[in-house]
């Protein structure tokens, strides 16, 4: 279960701006997705490592290899603003 | 009837420290762009590095290698199963709104190192084990400039570059062991040179690739629970981390004794110009990080084979070296440690002493003239024309009494710029030593004939002249003559 403080804390976190009735949508869609995987609560686990992989794999490296990407100004003009070389953004709220 | 004074309650600080520190690779930790410092804004960019979805990042070998390393001559416990997790915040310097870090698995834990504290006056050393709680990868953010204002508050708008976002970053947490200042600024240039000594960082400050966080808090002393702690920031210098922690220590205890200013839990940035520490505005509830798993990065499991591999690629450390210093050459404490601050010199000098040289007579050289000369001339060791080889051969013919440490003196400016070999140039020059008796008496009967005044006050009691006298013979030596059988031989001539 999940109440609608947790959904606003949720929605604060991430930068997301909720109507009241989004924050009751939420709660009741979140809840009910979070029940359906509690289920996994009645298996016992005890004695089971927690895993942090879903395939078994480990030391994916790659060499100190430069190679620089050619095309910088296609991911500047991407951007929803820029000024000369910088991205800008809004002025930044302290709070 | 005097009554006692209430005992005045004593507190005590608690200090951590966090430091950031950039590995120099050739490349960023995730993708292949360089990780140069002071490009242009947004050179160093890719698809990874701003995060476009559907990336795939791919874990640098070396700054696995480094990592480990630096934990290694940290004394960590490496992890033998350790992974990245996606630390989330927003703010505009993370371009992927979260940053790839490591949360409860980090590559090194449970560490230590020596530091040492030296009272200047005394010349004693104190030192102290500081523990390490862990050291762990992740990537560096971009830099924000704010426009229109020199300050965030004023700023209309602000500008973001990437260059730096992705650049490799060990970030080594210390146990709440340091108590002052001092044994932070020193424990921080202590972590400095272990980075430097092993090649995985510079450490420069200035430019922002060492960078020290410190968590403080006062309690009175004996008590086992922590106060408050403050967070603070923003120092550029190991004498600037000194003097925040002190100014922290006083306004700390301060607000507990007048009981005025209740301490909170805050992050606060040192102000250079003004030599206090200020509160920023606190970010309350957007400190939830929320880790998980990066699921993009498979997990790391050094092997033994690979470990032992690293741990013998460590070069000798620079406690260890201090110690052997101390230990088996007998210089002094202070000696050691200059010798030994920085990798360069402390090879340059073993070099020297490799050739027989009396070690400190050859420290002496190194700490003096020729530091003197690098500072002056802005040079690192490498740059000069003498080689430590060259050195040795010179100390050695100061020591078998072939030419004075005057002459010495006289030679070193030709071999910093020129290089050379000192023993060539004194025979080339005729700058020998002149240890016949018979010969500097010849001078000195010279030097006597030509100054008949002096002679005469000095017989008629003004003994100070000898001096004089010295001057006098070795000028006309050329600075050649035994500087010691000089004024033994003087001395009979002069009373004779």
């Amino acid at each position: 279960m999940i109440d609608i403080e947790q959904v606003r804390k949720v929605a604060l976190l991430a930068r997301l701006k909720l109507t009241d009735a989004e924050e009751q949508q939420f709660t009741e869609q979140l809840s009910s997705i979070l029940d359906y995987v509690q289920q996994l609560d009645e298996l016992n686990t005890e004695n089971v490592e927690p895993t942090t992989r879903a395939i078994e794999l480990s030391n994916i490296t790659r060499q100190d290899d430069l190679k620089p990407f050619e095309d910088r100004e296609s991911i500047l003009d991407i951007a929803p603003d820029r000024e000369d070389d910088f991205f800008k953004v809004p002025k930044i709220l302290g709070s | 009837m005097t009554a006692a004074a209430p005992a005045k309650t004593e507190y005590e600080a608690v200090i951590g420290l966090e430091i950031h520190c950039q590995l120099s690779t050739n490349t960023k930790i995730f993708t292949s762009s360089s990780a140069e410092f002071g490009a242009d804004p947004n050179t160093h960019i890719d698809p990874i590095t701003v995060g476009m979805p559907g990336v795939l990042p791919v874990l640098n070998e070396k700054v696995l290698e480094y990592a480990v390393k630096a934990g290694l001559a940290l004394n960590c416990q490496i992890a033998p199963y350790s992974k990245f997790d996606r630390k989330q915040y927003f703010y505009p310097d993370l371009p992927k709104n979260y940053q790839i870090s490591q949360f409860d698995l980090p590559i090194a834990e449970h560490g230590w190192i020596n530091i040492e504290l030296v009272d200047k006056k005394s010349g004693t050393v104190e030192r102290k084990k500081i523990g390490i709680t862990r050291l762990h990868m992740e990537e560096d953010a971009g830099k924000l400039v704010h426009a229109g204002s020199d300050n965030l508050a004023g700023s209309t708008y602000s500008l973001v570059d990437y260059s730096r976002a992705g650049v490799p970053l060990i970030e080594i947490v210390s146990e709440p062991d340091l108590r002052t200042g001092k044994e932070a600024a020193e424990y921080a240039q202590e972590v400095r040179r272990v980075v430097r000594y092993l090649g995985v960082g510079d450490g420069n400050m200035q430019e922002g690739s060492l960078r020290c966080d410190v968590n403080i808090s006062i309690r009175p002393k004996g008590q086992e629970a922590f106060g408050t702690k403050v967070e603070i920031k923003n120092m550029n210098s190991f004498s600037a981390i000194q003097k925040a922690i002190d100014y922290e220590i006083e306004r700390q205890t301060e607000a507990v004794e007048s009981g005025d200013e209740e301490i909170v839990q805050e992050t606060r940035l040192w102000d250079e110009s003004t030599q206090v520490t200020k509160s920023m505005r606190s970010k309350e509830g957007s400190s939830d990080y929320r880790y998980f798993p990066e699921p993009d990065l498979p997990p790391i499991e050094v092997s033994k084979k690979q470990l032992e591999s690293w741990q013998s690629e460590l070069p000798e450390l620079p406690a260890n070296k201090r110690d052997r210093y101390e230990k088996e050459l007998g210089l002094s404490a202070y000696d050691t440690r200059v010798l030994t601050d920085d990798r360069s010199i402390a090879d340059y000098f073993e070099r020297t002493i490799a050739t027989g040289a009396d070690a400190k007579t050859s420290a002496n050289w190194v700490m003096g003239d020729i530091a003197g000369y690098l500072n002056a001339e802005k040079l690192a060791i490498g740059d000069i024309g003498l080689t430590p080889e060259g050195l040795g051969e010179m100390v050695n013919l100061i020591t078998a009494g072939t030419i004075s440490n005057k002459i010495g003196k006289d030679l070193l400016p030709t071999l910093l710029k020129d290089g050379g070999s000192p023993k060539a140039i004194v025979e080339e020059k005729g700058l020998v030593q002149i240890s016949d008796p018979a010969a500097i008496e010849a001078l000195i009967d010279e030097v006597i004939a030509a100054n008949p005044d002096e002679l005469a006050k000095y017989r008629a009691g003004k003994k100070k002249l000898q001096g004089f006298f010295v001057g006098k013979v070795m000028k006309q030596s050329g600075g050649r003559a035994d500087p010691k059988l000089t004024n033994q031989l003087l001395g009979k001539k002069l009373n004779g």
